[in-house]
């Protein structure tokens, strides 16, 4: 079983949002819901400053709030991927899993489902890499197996500082952020 | 047409071996996963070939239908300009086509000029009717008294059409409101100008200047991807900035410049290169004119000097000035590319184009590379009629260096004069979107009033169709054919476009619009093709190509045997009066210029008032794409940045609608504020390109400001006639909005 992480790097992205938009022609998420976007934060004073952009999307824990919470099992884990998903057609729009999610992931698709980044799994069963990562100007992002120690995601996470948004929060994300 | 696979098709070549990572590259996605569990086909793919227009870098692309139906956009991943991978901007270009509220039907004007009231018309009435007025026009006034203002790649057959009726008062932006001082600059300096995209070897440099160009937040495609890959080496880059950009986060150094004081910066670290002969001394001897003259003119501008002008320390300037000379040759000043600021502006572009001729980086691996280009034979027409008169013979005595027609030029020269002989009465605008892109829309006005016909050809209802007499609605880039994309770069590049899509309502290609009109007046034989199709197979065929092996593959990579980088001592002449690169410029000295660039002083804001500066963001450009219907989802409006200290001052809260009034009273619309560390005291920042006033476009309609209505003062550069726009300052209005 493989166990997918999203690796990116913050110190080469710049926060051009290509991955939201890639998102949502590829994924055809309706007008004014993403299920990714950009977050920028500002430290310090005029003029000793640093920035860190993030490109954040569903977290894809190993310990996701969203599955246990949801009433009818719609949220759940891919066997194959170890990628959080929601079955459309098993989701009651209860919004459980929304309160759950510490990353605010989530949204109800106008056509009364919950909504949220799928890895590109259908990508990735065709052994492409989801939208957001090709398309990246920057290259800031990779996208592979932690199972696999020679995956491009397992070495920069061995050779390089990470952080993950909210460990405190048990989650486990399966998102790491190259700081 | 198009590269069509059904899944059966898929499977056929799949199990001829050529499935897997070929197919999986970008284009193919036969496999709906949904569909595939329940047992059904995989949706129909088809991919067609095209180069974007959202911006000029012109990647080239695929793009993409799912069962008929328009999809999504990807990068052609044998495009150098694009590496399989296109910006937000072009990711998000089927918005373009998408827009519910572009022009649909030719209109024809039933009020006075600005009341934006129309009826529609047919294009044989509309263009019978353009035709008619331009005849008259003719005979009244002279074919010269006809002006074009272009920006897009559909403008050439627009220019072609106004060549043919007889005038040669064909301008762009792009020149005089934009990237003019620096061609000039670098004409003046190595006897050859920048080009787009630039010839700038950021993936080979070790270090990086940018002064104020914001690389990141200007998303031109494979110049971020190159930078990044800089930043990933651990390559130096030094900002200079007013405003802590996204490019100053990821620099080694920033240095928070004053604004309007980037020269005396430029000249200090000359004088810093010179005195501790950190320049290329080899390369300078052997390919340089006029050292000694620039030795001495630059002799008082010290670290010491520069620093109460520009606020920045001269170790900090010793020690960056070492940085580029320690990388040298592999040292980029990047030349920018919108740069008309203070009106001095061909000056300081030419400060850092000597400042990368003493570190030797021109012609240099690292530096600037000899660009590659395919030489591409046009479609031949007949010989052009001489005009009788052009912009340049009204004004004989102004500009006497400007290497194009002033957009804002032949505006003035709308404007009835005694003076004059001709004042311009016709105009066609493609693409240009006037008042929000050359500075001060109400003198412009006068000239629009006294027209005889103005022609708007547009995909989007922006501002200037609403002045017209007669709007012609294009249809977008995915829509059409259009000429070739012939891009310079590291190896020549050819690429085509073709319709993905039929044309939306009524809307039609340029190059089909243009023909019509050359039809109407008599002028076809200067459109001697029978189509695009033809057109394009004609000068593909000049090359071993065809229109059919590019429908293919989108783009075609040429050989070319000439050296890229060179310059290690060889003989070479540049295109100089002198043949060698000109430290002080015999053409500037000529025309009573200043051969090596002197300081020179900007106003400095009062006490309350800010200077407006303005820029980009990644996934707009300008107002051109501020109601794509996806991109809008990014970002809907624009923001003042305002320093916090300033926004305490004045009582201001992070996210509170403020409005700015310039020093002329001009007032802008309302704009949120961005209370922010990143940004000095003495400025505010904003994108341009938002405020649109055209009520036909809802998505973006008094969304943000507008900051070309701020810019009432112009600061004209002598040299060329650039519009410098950054010698405006605000102040806030908090109370009104």
């Amino acid at each position: 079983m493989a166990r997918y992480a999203m690796v990116i790097d913050t110190k080469k992205c710049v926060g051009c949002g290509d991955c939201v938009v890639a998102c949502k022609t590829e994924n055809q998420t309706p007008e004014g819901f993403h299920r990714d976007w950009i977050a920028q934060q500002t430290h310090g004073a005029f003029p000793d400053l640093t920035l860190e952009i993030r490109s954040e999307r569903c977290n894809h824990c190993e310990n996701p709030p969203c599955v246990p919470v949801c009433p009818t099992g719609a949220s759940h884990i891919d066997e194959y991927s170890n990628i959080t998903l929601v079955h459309h057609d098993k989701c009651i729009g209860c919004k459980a899993c929304i309160a759950a999610c510490p990353y605010d992931a989530r949204y109800v698709h106008p056509d009364g489902y919950v909504d949220k980044c799928t890895f590109c799994i259908h990508r990735v069963k065709q052994g492409k890499k989801p939208a957001c990562v090709s398309v990246c100007p920057t290259h800031c992002m990779y996208f592979g197996d932690l199972e696999d120690p020679t995956s491009d995601a397992s070495r920069l996470l061995k050779s390089r500082k990470w952080k993950v948004i909210a460990p405190a929060a048990g989650t486990k994300p399966q998102v790491y952020y190259l700081i | 047409m198009s590269k069509k696979l059904n899944r059966r098709e898929f499977i056929k070549i799949s199990s001829l071996g050529l499935g897997g990572a070929a197919l999986g590259c970008s284009l193919f996605d036969p496999f709906d996963l949904m569909g595939k569990a329940k047992g059904f086909a995989g949706p129909s793919i088809e991919k067609f070939p095209t180069y974007c227009e959202i911006c000029f870098w012109k990647c080239a692309a695929w793009a993409v239908k799912k069962d008929a139906e328009p999809w999504k956009i990807e990068g052609n991943e044998n495009d150098p300009l694009c590496n399989g991978r296109l910006c937000p901007r072009g990711t998000g270009g089927i918005g373009a086509y998408l827009d519910d509220e572009r022009l649909k039907v030719p209109l024809i004007r039933t009020a006075e000029r600005g009341k934006q009231t129309f009826r529609e018309a047919s294009w044989d009435e509309a263009l019978n009717y353009i035709a008619k007025k331009m005849e008259d026009i003719k005979q009244k006034h002279g074919p010269e008294c006809f002006a074009l203002f272009s920006h897009g790649t559909g403008g050439i057959f627009f220019k072609n059409l106004l060549r043919a009726y007889g005038s040669d008062n064909v301008t762009a932006p792009s020149y005089a409101q934009c990237r003019g001082p620096r061609e000039d600059a670098y004409y003046f300096t190595f006897g050859e100008i920048i080009g787009s995209p630039p010839n700038t070897d950021i993936k080979n440099t070790d270090c990086l200047v940018l002064i104020g160009s914001h690389i990141g937040e200007n998303m031109h495609n494979t110049q971020v991807q190159e930078f990044a890959e800089l930043i990933q080496r651990g390559g130096t880059i030094i900002s200079v900035d007013p405003r802590f950009s996204v490019a100053a986060s990821k620099a080694k150094y920033w240095l928070p410049i004053k604004p309007a004081t980037d020269l005396a910066l430029l000249l200090a670290w000359i004088n810093v290169i010179i005195e501790e002969k950190l320049y290329d001394k080899d390369y300078i001897e052997r390919y340089a004119h006029g050292f000694e003259e620039l030795k001495a003119e630059v002799k008082d501008y010290t670290p010491e000097w520069a620093y109460p002008i520009t606020t920045i320390s001269p170790d900090l300037i010793r020690k960056t000035a070492r940085e580029m000379g320690k990388a040298a040759p592999r040292v980029i000043i990047h030349p920018g590319r919108h740069v008309t600021w203070y009106g001095d502006d061909t000056q300081r572009v030419r400060a850092g184009a000597i400042l990368n001729a003493l570190l030797g980086s021109w012609g240099r691996k690292g530096g600037f590379f000899f660009p590659a280009k395919k030489k591409v034979p046009k479609y031949p027409i007949p010989k052009f009629p001489k005009p009788a008169m052009t912009w340049w013979d009204l004004n004989p005595d102004k500009y006497p260096l400007a290497s194009e027609i002033l957009a804002q030029g032949l505006c003035d020269a709308t404007v009835p004069s005694i003076d004059r002989k001709c004042a311009i009465k016709g105009w066609f605008v493609y693409g240009v979107n006037i008042p929000m892109s050359i500075p001060n829309f109400p003198k412009t006005l006068e000239g629009i009033q006294n027209l005889e016909l103005l022609v708007a050809i547009d995909t989007m209802p922006s501002e200037i169709t609403g002045w017209a007499d007669v709007v012609l609605p294009e249809c977008t880039y995915l829509e059409r054919y259009d000429d070739l994309r012939i891009s310079q770069g590291r190896i020549p590049t050819v690429a085509l476009r073709a319709p993905v899509f039929k044309p939306r309502w009524q809307s039609k290609p340029g190059s089909w619009i243009a023909k019509e009109l050359a039809k109407k007046l008599g002028l076809e034989k200067y459109f001697p093709w029978k189509n695009m199709e033809e057109y394009l197979d004609y000068r593909l065929k000049k090359i071993g190509s065809s229109l059919k092996e590019m429908k293919k593959i989108g783009v075609k990579k040429f050989n070319w045997n000439q050296p890229l980088y060179g310059l290690d001592g060889e003989d070479f002449e540049f295109n100089t009066d002198t043949g060698k690169i000109e430290l002080s410029s015999t053409v500037l000295a000529a025309s009573g210029f200043d051969p090596v660039p002197k300081y020179t002083h900007h106003e400095e804001p009062a006490e309350g008032y800010y200077r407006l500066l303005y820029g980009r963001a990644p996934m707009h450009t300008f107002g051109r794409t501020t109601n794509n219907p996806i991109l809008v989802q990014l970002m809907s409006e624009n923001e003042v940045w305002i320093n916090a200290d300033v926004a305490k001052e004045w009582g201001i809260e992070n996210g509170q609608y403020i409005k700015l009034e310039n020093q002329d009273g001009v007032i802008s619309n309302k704009i949120k504020a961005k209370v922010t560390e990143r940004i000095r005291r003495d400025c505010v920042y904003m994108v341009h390109g938002f405020g649109h006033r055209s009520k036909m476009m809802k998505r973006s309609y008094l969304k943000g400001a507008d900051d070309n209505q701020l810019i009432t003062k112009v600061l004209e550069d002598p040299i060329m006639g650039g519009t410098g726009m950054r010698g405006n300052f605000v102040t806030f209005k908090v109370e009104e909005a």
